[in-house]
């Protein structure tokens, strides 16, 4: 009975409570969906590189290190010289070691010049290697493998020809049109800034830069794609290099042995370290958007116990007839109780399909446009603590006007004061 | 009915009751009544009827005296405890507006026995039995209470009132929105009622004419001279 009385009561008051419910699933969802984001973001940001003991690039910071070798954001200060890095790579503790050479790119994407080497040994996520989804490793020199992402969103297909750009923009003044490449390979999907990559082996880069100097072209020096393969295609230089390690007891012995490196400044990081400070900076901005979502739950709950408690009025008969007919003030307030925690529970149960079906929908351009791979999986442990504190918070505002509705119970008695 | 020693329905001794503000205050020298007889409370708005009431109803506790409802020390009871007296003893009736809009006739009438804490099966058999005596019939039990006429929904009231076959009625002016023939069709049936389960009916009104139907009569203004026969 009290069930049915908390149930048609607010179905008695559906335009109010319409609203009410409105709101809440509104904010809820907000909450809950910032929430899933950031823990989503962060398992996607830490996952972007892994098996990688260090990280090695000119002198420089850490955040800028990482950001240029492995998000691709930013450009390095300097480059590590070729003798360098075949020295370095000499180690007897290194395992393997992948050479990055960044600075072009194609229509937005950046152009990475690697070796093979990458293939078989980049792991990102939980040492997931990366997998060709059609084609094979670059073999020529003016073969490229493409991302998965690249491939997609310009629609390219194993054995079309494309151009690269000299620099980083989307739109770029000096071309390398007359050197053209050929997609021999394409990635299976990772969630991690490699989608974005168009990758081309350390010669190519050497080859597209041998008529150029100072970054731009030198007039009445071009040559061809053929005449360019006659030369020496040695890099003179690369910007970074991922290390993996025979035993990861030597990863601090090595770092400090890289940094203190005579022939040339350089900068060694651990990239999870790196990331973890990375995503500390970015963390404040997770914080404040939680706490404004906090904010506008709260909000929405003020307003159910607003509207509730401006209902209490008309609703004074309501309450004198139950009492005349028994029910204790008691009853009462743990009616007012029920109502609340009815509609807020209703409000998370449509927060939750509003969140998911936005996900659903959302989740495909999330991963194109931002490179944020974002489960459906809403229902988590932390999900499950935001719903038991949203209904606690909800039942202790209820006690307001549940308070108010048990005193003037009291006071009023019988009577109805209009 | 009183040369037996049966317990009364209603017994109250030196009953007092005023405001902490001072002022007014409500002096009942004595009143029994035993299961059965009915009594008309007469008196102006502002008489303290509604005090009168409420004390009955154990909503409000007596500064002093005793006031005894089934043989039940009212006077002494918590107010959970009052509370579920009146949930088993004691039917209300007011004026108008008697039911809550939202629930059906029959979830209605049904009110009363859930806080009586009664069977549930059992309370439909019987409020069905009672809805049906009292002239509602069965294709208005479902409908919510605000599609029923004023005469309709007061009667409604006296079913849920006696549901609990409760010891004692009160109908405060239950048939002010009435009109004269509703009015004395709702009298019989309602009196009927209680007499069918051996209730004592105290009913107020300003309405003269309506002694016709009582055993006992109080006035408000002359409380001192006592309950005097009809």
């Amino acid at each position: 009975m009290l069930m049915k009385l908390a149930r048609l009561s607010l179905w008695n008051r559906r335009g109010t409570v319409l609203m009410t419910w409105l709101s809440l699933t509104i904010s809820i969802a907000l909450l809950l969906g910032i929430d899933h984001l950031r823990t989503e973001a962060k398992s996607s940001f830490t996952s972007t590189v892994s098996g990688t003991d260090l990280i090695v690039g000119a002198r420089s910071g850490q955040l800028n290190l990482l950001l240029y070798s492995v998000f691709r954001i930013g450009n390095a200060t300097a480059n590590i010289s070729w003798p360098s890095y075949q020295r370095i790579i000499k180690h007897p503790q290194i395992d393997w070691a992948i050479p990055i050479s960044l600075g072009d790119s194609h229509r937005g994407y950046r152009v990475m010049g690697t070796n093979t080497d990458y293939f078989s040994h980049y792991r990102y996520a939980n040492s997931q290697p990366l997998v060709l989804a059609q084609g094979k490793p670059f073999e020529q020199v003016f073969d490229t493998v493409l991302g998965a992402e690249v491939a997609q969103k310009l629609g390219y297909k194993l054995g079309e020809q494309i151009e690269l750009s000299h620099g980083v923009g989307a739109v770029s003044f000096s071309q390398h049109k007359d050197k053209p490449f050929t997609v021999v390979g394409i990635l299976a999907r990772t969630g991690t800034p490699v989608d974005q990559t168009v990758h081309v082996s350390l010669e190519a880069i050497e080859a597209i830069h041998l008529d150029w100097q100072q970054g731009a072209p030198m007039p009445g020096r071009q040559l061809s794609s053929e005449q360019t393969l006659a030369h020496d295609l040695t890099p003179k230089s690369i910007t970074a290099f991922m290390v993996g390690l025979k035993s990861r007891m030597a990863t601090f012995t090595l770092q400090r042995q890289i940094n203190e490196f005579k022939n040339e400044p350089l900068t060694a990081i651990l990239p999870g370290v790196a990331l973890a400070e990375l995503w500390q900076m970015l963390g404040m901005v997770e914080n404040l958007l939680l706490l404004i979502s906090l904010l506008v739950l709260l909000a929405a709950l003020v307003g159910m116990i607003t509207t509730l408690l401006a209902s209490m009025k008309e609703r004074q008969r309501e309450m004198a007839i139950l009492r005349a007919a028994g029910a204790h003030p008691w009853y009462l307030f743990v009616l007012i109780q029920l109502e609340v925690l009815l509609v807020t529970l209703l409000s998370m149960l449509s927060a939750a399909a509003l969140l998911f079906i936005s996900l659903y929908l959302l989740q495909d351009k999330l991963a194109a446009d931002f490179g944020l791979f974002i489960s459906l999986q809403i229902v988590q442990l932390t999900s499950l603590y935001w719903a038991g504190a949203i209904l606690l918070l909800s039942a202790v505002l209820a006690t307001i006007p549940g308070v108010l509705a048990y005193r003037k119970a009291l006071a009023d008695g019988l009577t109805i004061r209009l | 009915m009183t040369d037996k020693p049966k317990i009364p329905a209603i017994d109250l001794k030196q009953l007092q009751f005023y405001y902490q503000s001072g002022g007014w205050q409500l002096n009942l020298p004595g009143l029994t009544l035993h299961c059965g007889q009915h009594l008309f409370v007469r008196g102006a708005s502002g008489s303290g009827k509604t005090t009168l009431l409420n004390l009955l109803c154990g909503i409000t506790r007596p500064v002093s005296g005793e006031l005894y409802v089934n043989g039940q020390p009212l006077h002494q009871l918590s107010s959970s405890a009052r509370d579920s007296l009146r949930a088993k003893h004691i039917g209300v009736v007011f004026q108008q507006l008697n039911l809550i809009p939202y629930l059906s006739v029959l979830d209605n009438t049904l009110l009363s026995s859930h806080f009586a804490g009664q069977n549930k099966t059992d309370s439909v058999n019987r409020a069905k039995t009672l809805l049906q005596r009292l002239g509602l019939q069965q294709d208005l039990w479902h409908k919510p209470a605000t599609n029923l006429s004023v005469g309709q929904q007061q009667r409604v009231a006296i079913a849920r009132a006696l549901l609990p076959k409760p010891t004692l009625l009160i109908a405060d002016e239950p048939t002010s929105a009435l009109d004269s023939d509703n009015r004395d069709a709702f009298m019989r049936v309602m009196l009927a009622e209680a007499d069918a389960n051996g209730c004592t009916v105290i009913f107020v009104s300003h309405d003269q004419s309506l002694t016709q139907y009582f055993h006992y009569q109080l006035d408000m203004q002359q409380l001192a001279t006592g309950v005097q026969p009809c």
